[in-house]
């Protein structure tokens, strides 16, 4: 390790446990100086984080690395209570289930749940040099049932469901023109109005599909449906991307609200 | 045997869950949901394999003295004080119990929680509010009204921007906030619409190849 790296880190050290004791000699509650070390512990983290944007440096390091192992036994953790226990235990065994007060669900078929025990096994075994390739029996199970079901259900929602709610009424009824252009306004409460959001949605799925269609060269009639589709198109990246960038930057007032109210306090609850 | 077996394997599951969804039989439905409720708990297994990797490349980066070698040992201290907390309770022991008696253990161990709350989330938003710098950077390139189609780009982001910010939010006249809905509503509809169904066929093009055994990447070589 270099020795402006050693300095740098220590700095950084004495920097915080000065303030987690000044903050802590500042609290009041049960264990001042404890709820002082988390709140200063995530601080740290935080700004750990926020050097990125000056280098990648050892602090944001340590915070990424320290992040990857923590998150990875997190999700371990939560598949073992919240998936592996109450789907597995009081289907396999009624003494477990007894043990970990779960309610043993009787059924003939309960047999069949050593099957995915056993597979699970066999994933395992990808750790195995020599008995690896059993671990393609757990994939080919994963592989194929997920496959099957993605087969219907991209089919259903991501196509058939989109066609159907494409078919929109382009005409309305007639009543009279004061009725018509009732209530004219974007919220489309109006007929006119409604008509109008049908019609550019119709348009709209018509000539993105267009523009996406490449067997046939852009040109005439073929080639302004694609032009209007690309403004469609851009009309709504330049939405998404405005409502992503609002997404960040409120993530953003949240990490700096807790730096400046609950860390350091400048700020009012 | 060791490849072509699990190929027939993916073709047979994939085969029946497409086909069972036409056949409302109550024996079709019925191995339908066993398999339903299996996979999640294959999935479990595989997470255990995920964290079993994870602490071999860290650990063997530590004994070969890798570079950034230092880093691995506080990946290992994160995992194992995790799935410590996780399988314990406040008093540090594990009774293997998920009663109320019990409270605090796995992921109700006052432990885990605080690791969750004071080290996991503050790393996880701050990383994704670091995108804010990075979105912000990109945006300067993006929003610029070089032609028509940067323009169209540059007008719907402002509007749904302002439309977010309390300053302008329902600025005079300009009806910033039903703008910005109806921009969401009604072009942006038609245009995710268009791009979902493309998504769709690319989808089913890819499951249709998996099942038939067209693609086989998946399953790797040897």
């Amino acid at each position: 390790m270099r020795r402006s790296t050693l300095i740098g880190g220590s700095l950084v050290v004495v920097f915080f446990l000065a303030a987690w004791l000044i903050k802590g000699a500042g609290a009041s509650g049960e264990s001042p100086y404890y709820s002082a070390f988390l709140i200063t512990l995530a601080a740290f983290l935080t700004l750990a984080v926020f050097s990125f944007l000056y280098a990648d440096n050892p602090v944001y390091k340590f915070a990424e690395h320290l992040f990857v192992g923590v998150s990875a036994a997190y999700w371990m953790v939560l598949g073992f209570w919240q998936t592996l226990v109450p789907n597995l235990i009081p289907r396999i065994s009624r003494a477990l289930s007894e043990q970990l007060e779960l309610e043993y669900i009787d059924e003939l078929w309960n047999v069949l749940y050593v099957i995915p025990v056993v597979l699970g096994i066999l994933l395992l075994l990808r750790l195995s040099r020599k008995l690896g390739w059993l671990s393609r029996y757990a994939v080919a199970f994963i592989v194929g049932t997920t496959a099957g079901l993605n087969f219907i259900a991209y089919t259903r929602s991501n196509f058939m469901a989109q066609i159907s709610s494409t078919f929109l009424p382009l005409v309305g009824d007639w009543t009279s023109w004061a009725a018509f252009v009732d209530n004219l306004s974007l919220s489309a409460t109006g007929p006119l109005a409604l008509l109008m959001a049908n019609i550019v949605v119709v348009l709209g799925v018509v000539c993105g599909l267009i523009y996406f269609f490449f067997s046939r060269e852009h040109s005439g009639t073929f080639g302004m449906a694609s032009r209007l589709g690309i403004w469609i198109l851009m009309i709504t990246f330049g939405a998404s991307f405005g409502y992503t960038v609002m997404g960040r930057i409120s993530l953003l007032v949240g990490r700096m609200t807790f730096l400046l109210r609950d860390w350091l306090g400048i700020i009012a609850s | 045997m060791k490849r072509q077996l699990p190929f027939f394997l993916v073709f047979v599951f994939g085969a029946f869950m497409a086909i069972q969804y036409f056949v409302p039989h109550k024996t079709s439905e019925a191995i339908y949901e066993f398999f339903i409720d299996i996979l999640p708990i294959i999935g479990v297994f595989a997470l255990a394999l995920g964290i079993w990797s994870l602490t071999k490349v860290s650990v063997d980066k530590i004994r070969y003295r890798r570079e950034n070698w230092q880093y691995a040992i506080f990946t290992l201290l994160g995992l194992f004080l995790m799935i410590l907390f996780g399988f314990t309770d406040e008093n540090w022991g594990f009774h293997w119990r998920m009663s109320p008696e019990v409270a605090g253990e796995g992921t109700d161990n006052p432990n885990f929680r605080l690791l969750f709350n004071y080290v996991m989330i503050p790393i996880q938003a701050t990383m994704f509010a670091l995108l804010a710098f990075f979105i912000a950077s990109a945006s300067y390139r993006a929003f610029r009204a070089r032609n028509l189609l940067a323009t169209l780009l540059l007008i719907a982001a402002l509007i749904l921007m302002l439309r977010f910010t309390p300053f302008f939010g329902d600025w005079i006249g300009l009806r910033l906030s039903e703008t910005a809905t109806w921009l969401m509503n009604v072009p942006n509809t038609a245009a995710q619409r268009a791009i979902v169904m493309g998504v769709g066929l690319g989808l089913v093009a890819t499951a249709l190849k998996v099942v038939l055994g067209i693609e086989r990447d998946y399953m790797g070589r040897g």
